[in-house]
């Protein structure tokens, strides 16, 4: 499909997308701006917007004040076990319900996306009182199955939607053409499903990583992820706008800068591979 | 050698029975067409064989070995798909050496057989092309590139020409044609294009509900179809039936005739033209005639006749068919 579209239109077209783009990132700009503002600036009436005495200062207290890099850790764990783990139960899910469909596998994906529906709290008691009985409160190994089993519907799904997208044709080719059950996987079905694979991966740890309600609610210490890391510090520290815009900088950084360099993967992803 | 046996093949999905029995025999070298109406289990049969589908019951013998519960891997046969169901991933020559890796032939030899069956198919200057930069036309030589590479003892094809546009069809109907005058191996080629059938086959089985209707050559089945479904089915335009009294005058419940063996100008039939199409080298012509009905006539080029004209009709009375209460043909 192909339009003709004018000097002017398209210059018009760019103006509008690029203010639709800077006015949605512009809470995200302004953080950043104000993490790097002395405090006394950071609250300044009327606002400064880059005139201000530029300074590092905000990030050096958040980490002497609270461990910075413990919550890094335990977010890089959680998202990225939870994801794993999610995809070895998820695979093989996926491909029986993709390959071998039964007459119940409609409704069992609509099932398992409907537990998607419900909210997180009618479960936070029961969910709470058995982590206090197995002592998996506040530990890492309790949060990486509870955010598995959260965002499983999803890794389901995703991987579901790519594995319909590999034609039953192709695979029945590499049967003919004399492949058994391990050069068909190897050679066929893998490097087919990789891309979906790969961004079925990104999003999830997105997922895990932006995940708050689970995170900051079963746990305290030891196994708090950013997530936990921010909310920790808007309490008592609420009224430092700069701290904490150092903090919440710090916390999005990481998956801000991986979602940068993988943003054709995620639209993919986020598309559910309706875009080829 | 590509000599298969089909021994009382059943099939069933649940209780939907797709093939209610099937005895065929196919002889090395032979290129044998199935057609039938949509849905009539042409491809079901085909992936039988090919064992792509697990048969309910019956025998599958492939040269004389039992091949019924072989995987597909293990029967030795190559199959052309109507999608085509190339390796998106790989390359032209990868694809075309795929059957090779996996009979573990080495990288020199793969090269050696890939570029003798990309050099018959005119696809020498493709093989570093992945299958999504070619043309309908170039993906259909590669999958039969892929299917010829490793010598199978039969191929077996899926409507593999009806993605193809009308030229492009022909040219690729008579390569395969061709192909198979030098190859000498057994062929099985599913369509429901008359013309590919007549074509081609050396042998049509003529398949109707999941049962073979009749076997024979292109001109068994024209000149003498065992049943009315048959008579039907092949020749194109289709077979008039005639019941009633005309039919008892040649002492059948049905009598047919081929638009082609009515003769124009006289005879005994007189009727109306209800339309008249003049294609140049043919004209068709729809007549309705008294105390008959509607027949269809195929006669030469440029003649005179239009809609409306009274015209008198001579059928062949050689070609007349004739067939009893149930259908089957009075000989
Ligand atoms: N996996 C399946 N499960 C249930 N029914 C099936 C399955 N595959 C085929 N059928 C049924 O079997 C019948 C024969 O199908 P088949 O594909 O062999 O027809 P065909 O002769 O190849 O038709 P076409 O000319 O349209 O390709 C159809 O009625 C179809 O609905
Ligand atoms: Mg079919």
């Amino acid at each position: 499909m192909s339009r003709a579209i004018t000097p002017q239109a398209k210059a018009i077209n760019t103006g509008l997308a690029w203010s639709v783009a800077l006015l949605i990132a512009f809470p995200i700009l302004w953080t950043v701006l104000t993490s790097f503002k002395p405090e006394p600036q950071a609250v300044a009436s009327p606002p400064i917007f880059l005139g201000f005495d530029w300074t590092i200062q905000n990030y050096i207290d958040v980490q002497d004040q609270r461990a910075y890099f413990r919550y890094f850790v335990n977010s890089v764990v959680i998202s990225i076990g939870s994801t794993l783990l999610g995809l070895i139960i998820a695979i093989p899910a996926a491909w029986s319900m993709a390959f071998v469909p039964g007459a119940r596998t409609k409704d069992l994906l609509m099932w398992m996306l409907s537990t998607k529906m419900m909210p997180a709290v009618g479960v936070l008691v029961p969910i709470y009182l058995i982590f206090i009985r197995l002592g998996l409160l506040d530990t890492r190994i309790g949060l990486t199955v509870v955010l598995m089993l959260i965002n499983l519907p999803i890794i389901i799904w995703m991987l579901y939607t790519y594995f319909k997208e590999i034609p039953a044709d192709i695979l029945e080719a590499a049967r003919m053409d004399g492949a058994g059950l391990r050069e068909e996987i190897l050679y066929v079905l893998t490097p087919m499903a990789v891309p979906g694979i790969a961004s079925t991966v990104l999003l999830n740890i997105i997922l895990a990583w932006n995940e708050s309600f689970w995170t900051i609610n079963l746990t305290t210490v030891n196994a708090a992820p950013l997530t936990a890391f921010i909310a920790g510090f808007s309490s008592p520290q609420g009224l430092f706008y700069a701290k904490l815009s150092a903090a919440s900088t710090m916390a999005i950084a990481p998956i801000l800068i991986m979602g940068w360099f993988s943003q054709k993967q995620l639209v993919r992803g986020l598309t559910f591979g309706a875009v080829k | 050698m590509g000599q298969i046996t089909l021994k009382a093949v059943r099939k069933s999905f649940g209780e939907v029975h797709v093939i209610p029995g099937v005895d065929l025999e196919i002889a090395d070298g032979e290129f044998v067409v199935f057609v039938g109406p949509s849905g009539c289990g042409k491809s079901t049969l085909l992936r039988l064989i090919a064992g792509l589908e697990d048969t309910s019951a019956g025998q599958i013998m492939i040269d004389g070995k039992d091949a019924t519960a072989l995987p597909p891997a293990r029967r030795g046969l190559a199959m052309v798909f109507q999608s085509y169901a190339l390796y998106p991933h790989m390359t032209v020559r990868k694809n075309i050496a795929f059957p090779l890796k996996m009979a573990g032939l080495s990288e020199a030899e793969q090269a050696k057989k890939v570029d003798a069956a990309a050099a018959v198919l005119n696809l020498t200057a493709y093989l570093d092309r992945r299958p999504g930069q070619l043309s309908g036309g170039q993906r259909q030589r590669v999958a039969i590139g892929r299917a010829i590479v490793r010598e199978p003892s039969a191929f077996l094809f899926d409507e593999p020409l009806s993605n193809l546009d009308a030229a492009l069809r022909v040219t690729m109907r008579q390569e395969i044609s061709e192909l198979h005058q030098t190859l000498k191996t057994t062929m099985i080629y599913v369509t429901h294009d008359q013309v590919e059938a007549m074509t081609m086959a050396d042998k049509i089985v003529v398949l109707n509900a999941g049962r073979i209707e009749q076997v024979g050559s292109p001109l068994d089945l024209y000149r003498a179809p065992d049943n009315l479904f048959v008579a039907g089915f092949i020749g194109s335009p289709k077979m008039n039936f005639i019941e009633g009294a005309e039919a008892a005058r040649h002492k059948a419940h049905t009598i047919g005739i081929r638009p082609e063996h009515i003769g124009v100008g006289s005879g005994n039939w007189e009727g109306t033209v209800l339309l008249s199409e003049h294609l140049g080298s043919d004209s068709f012509i729809k007549v309705d005639v008294d105390g008959i009905g509607i027949i269809n006539v195929r006669a030469g080029g440029e003649l005179g006749i239009h809609h409306g004209n009274r015209i008198r009709l001579a059928p062949d009375a050689d070609k007349i068919h004739r067939f009893d209460q149930a259908g089957k043909a009075i000989r």
